[in-house]
C-alpha cells in the first residue's frame, strides 16, 4: 500500500489548494503526477490531477477508523466547517461533528472535492499545464467512475488500506455505489443515501435543461469564458434555479412560501418577482454563481447522467455487486422524486440478489432530495445506529462507555 | 469480531426458535419485529442474521440498534435471494398473515437449507369449542384479534400444515406444539393428532426434501 512519500506526491502537494477563482484555500491538496496517470473512462490519460481535500480527526494506529465522505453535486470538501468562499457554515455540519453519527473524536473523516469540481481539484477552471489556460471543453469529460478512482488514489496516498466506510448523498451516493463496486475489498460499510445506481431519463432531462441555460448564455463563449474575463453568470443562476426546485418537495415549498408576496402587498401586473418563491430561487441563482464555475456544473451533470451501474455489469445490477462483504445501509426520503425510493429499493433488491449486507431505510420527511442535507433525527438515529453496529463487527470503539 | 454483552431473555417461543439455530450461520428473519431475535443471534450464538419486517417503523428501530434488516413482506421479497443461501430462514408467527402461504412456504425452504416456522394453531380444543358453543370466530390467547380487523388472512391448523408439507416435499425435521405461554407441551409430539388438539401454536424446523 502507498503511504504519504508516494512517488506520486509531487512538491506541489506543499502547496494548499486553490479554488477555480485562483483563491488559496484551507486543507490540503495531493496532486497525480505524470509518472502514474489517472486512466479516465473516455481513455484519456490525465496528468496532473489535483485532488484538494479535508481531514477531521485522526486515523487511528491500525488506520481503520476512516471515513470518506462524497459530497453531491455542487457541494465540495468543506463539510464541516465553514466555507472558505461563502462563510456558511459546512453543508454536513447536521451529520459530522462531537455526538454527531460522524464523530471526529472517532473517525478520522476525508471529504475531497470531485475530480472536475471547481473548489482546488482539477475541473475545467484548472490551468492545463501544456497551454497555460484553463481548460475549458479541453478538459476530457469526467465520469462517476474517473471521480472515484482520484479518489482511490488519493486514500492509497493516506496510507489507508481499508475505509470504515463510504457515506453519501445524492451524486455523493453514485459514489458510495461505486466505491462498492469497484473497490468492495476496500469499503467495510457504505452508506449510500437519496441515491441510485443510476441517472433516470427524467433526471438527465433536468440536467439538459440546466446545461442550455448555460450554454445559451452569451458570456459562455463556447466554453472559454475564462479567456474572455467574463463569466455566464445567468445561464448558471438559472440552471440552479431550475435544479433547486427539483430538490425540493411541493409541500416543502408550500410550507414555506405558500402563494405570499414579496415585500409587497398586491401583484404587480408585471415580471418583477411578485412571489417569495421567485425572490428566492433568484436569490439561490445568484448567490451560487459567486462559488461555483458553469463548466464544472457541465462537466459534474454529465458525470451523473453517464452513471448506470448496471450497464457497466452486462445489464444486472447485482453483477456491480458479487461477493461483496460491504455492510450496506440504503437510505431515501419518501418525498424525494428527484432519487425516489424505487430507485434505492432497485438497488436493495440487487444486493439481496447476490446475499450482500443490507439495511435500507425510508425516512418520513416532506422535505425533498434535500432532506439529506436537513435536520432529519431520525436519519440520523438509524445511521447513528448503522454506524455503531459496523463498528462493533469491526471491533472499533463505539463511542459509548464499555 | 466479537459480540458483547449478554441481551435480556427472550420472549419463550423466540427462545425455542434460538435454540434450533446452530452458531455461526446464517440467518433470515422475516418479520423481525423491532429485531430481539436477531440481536440475541448475533450477541449469543455470532449469527450473520438479517431480516426483513413490513413496518417502516420496525425497520428503523432495528438499523438503529445495528442489524441489518429491509423494509419488505414475505410474499414479495423472498424471490430476491438466491437458493441456499441462508442457513435459516425464520418465519414466526407470521405465516397466517402471508397471502400466500403456500409460495412463502416453497420459498423458505428454498432459499434457506432450513426453515423454522411458527404460527397459531387454528385446530386447538378451545378454537374449536368456542365455534362449537357460541357459533363466533374464536378469540383466543394465540387469536388475539377480531375477525374484521385480524391480520391473520390464512389461518391453519397443525394437521392442515403438516399435510401441507408432504404436498411441498418439505420434510418436518423436528415439531413442537406450543402452550400459550410458547411452552413445549411435555410428552405430545409436533405434528400428531393431540398436538392439533393441544398445542396454542406449533414451532417446525423444516427443509426440502432430496
Amino acid at each position: 500500500m502507498a503511504n504519504a512519500t508516494n512517488a506520486e506526491t509531487s512538491p506541489d502537494t506543499l502547496a494548499g489548494p486553490v479554488s477555480a477563482e485562483g483563491r488559496a484555500l484551507p486543507g490540503h491538496s495531493f496532486v497525480i503526477g505524470p509518472d502514474a496517470p489517472l486512466k479516465l473512462e473516455c481513455g484519456v490519460d490525465l496528468a496532473p490531477v489535483t485532488i484538494a481535500y479535508q481531514t477531521y480527526g485522526t486515523l487511528n494506529a491500525d488506520r481503520s477508523n476512516a471515513v470518506l465522505v462524497c459530497h453531491a453535486l455542487t457541494g465540495d470538501q468543506f463539510c464541516a466547517e465553514p466555507h472558505p468562499v461563502t462563510g456558511k457554515e459546512g453543508w454536513w455540519t447536521s451529520m459530522i461533528g462531537p455526538g454527531k453519527p460522524l464523530d471526529p473524536a472517532r473517525h478520522f473523516i476525508i471529504c475531497s472535492n470531485v475530480l472536475g469540481g471547481c473548489m482546488g481539484s482539477t475541473g475545467p477552471a484548472s490551468i492545463d499545464p501544456s497551454t497555460g489556460k484553463a481548460y475549458g471543453l479541453t478538459l476530457p469529460v469526467i465520469t462517476v467512475g474517473d471521480m472515484v478512482r482520484a479518489q482511490a488514489r488519493l486514500i492509497d496516498h493516506l496510507g489507508i488500506d481499508t475505509l470504515f466506510c463510504v457515506i453519501g448523498g445524492s451524486m455523493g451516493a453514485m459514489q458510495v455505489l461505486e466505491w462498492a463496486s469497484s473497490y468492495s475489498e476496500r469499503v467495510f460499510c457504505a452508506i449510500p443515501i437519496a441515491g441510485a445506481a443510476r441517472h433516470s431519463a427524467q433526471n438527465i432531462a433536468f440536467h439538459e435543461v440546466g446545461r442550455q441555460a448555460i450554454i445559451a448564455d452569451p458570456d459562455w463563449r463556447g466554453g472559454d469564458y475564462a479567456s474572455h474575463q467574463v463569466k455566464p453568470v445567468r445561464g448558471l443562476a438559472v440552471a440552479r434555479m431550475a435544479a433547486h426546485i427539483t430538490y425540493l418537495s411541493e409541500p416543502a415549498l408550500h410550507r414555506k412560501f405558500g402563494r405570499n408576496l414579496q415585500d409587497r402587498q398586491a401583484i404587480t401586473y408585471g415580471f418583477d418577482a411578485d412571489f417569495q418563491v421567485e425572490s428566492y430561487l433568484r436569490y439561490q441563482g445568484s448567490s451560487f454563481v459567486d462559488r461555483f464555475d458553469a463548466n464544472s456544473y457541465l462537466y459534474l451533470t454529465r458525470a451523473m447522467d453517464y452513471f448506470d451501474l448496471a450497464y457497466e455489469h452486462g445489464g444486472v445490477l447485482g453483477n456491480a455487486f458479487k461477493n461483496t462483504k460491504t455492510r450496506f445501509c440504503i437510505v431515501s426520503f419518501t418525498s424525494d422524486w428527484l432519487f425516489p425510493t424505487a430507485e434505492s429499493r432497485a438497488v436493495v433488491h440487487a444486493l439481496n440478489a447476490v446475499a450482500a449486507n443490507v439495511s435500507f431505510c425510508e425516512i418520513e420527511s416532506d422535505k425533498g432530495h434535500d432532506a439529506f442535507l436537513l435536520d432529519e433525527p431520525e436519519m440520523f438515529a438509524v445511521l447513528g445506529g448503522f454506524l455503531k453496529g459496523c463498528a462493533e463487527h469491526r471491533g472499533l470503539a463505539t463511542g459509548e462507555p464499555a | 469480531m466479537q459480540a458483547p454483552a449478554r441481551t435480556a431473555p427472550l420472549r419463550v417461543d423466540l427462545q425455542l426458535i434460538a435454540d434450533m439455530v446452530v452458531p455461526g450461520s446464517r440467518v433470515l428473519d422475516i418479520g423481525c419485529g423491532d429485531g430481539d431475535l436477531l440481536d440475541f443471534l448475533w450477541r449469543e450464538k455470532q449469527v450473520d442474521g438479517r431480516g426483513i419486517e413490513i413496518s417502516q417503523a420496525g425497520v428503523n428501530a432495528c438499523v438503529t440498534r445495528g442489524l441489518s434488516v429491509i423494509q419488505g413482506n414475505a410474499d414479495t421479497d423472498l424471490a430476491d435471494y438466491p437458493a441456499g443461501i441462508f442457513d435459516y430462514a425464520i418465519l414466526s408467527q407470521t405465516l397466517q398473515a402471508t397471502y400466500n402461504p403456500r409460495h412463502v412456504l416453497s420459498e423458505l425452504v428454498r432459499i434457506g437449507k432450513h426453515a423454522i416456522v411458527s404460527f397459531p394453531n387454528f385446530g386447538h380444543w378451545r378454537v374449536r369449542r368456542h365455534l362449537l358453543t357460541h357459533g363466533r370466530m374464536p378469540v383466543t390467547g394465540a387469536l388475539s384479534h377480531a375477525w374484521f380487523d385480524t391480520p391473520n388472512i390464512h389461518l391453519c391448523t397443525i394437521g392442515d400444515f403438516v399435510e401441507l408439507c408432504g404436498d411441498l416435499g418439505i420434510r418436518i425435521e423436528r415439531g413442537l406444539a406450543l402452550d400459550i405461554g410458547g411452552r413445549p407441551l411435555p410428552g405430545i409430539s409436533g405434528t400428531g393428532w393431540r398436538a392439533n388438539l393441544f398445542g396454542e401454536q406449533g414451532l417446525f424446523l423444516l427443509s426440502k426434501e432430496g
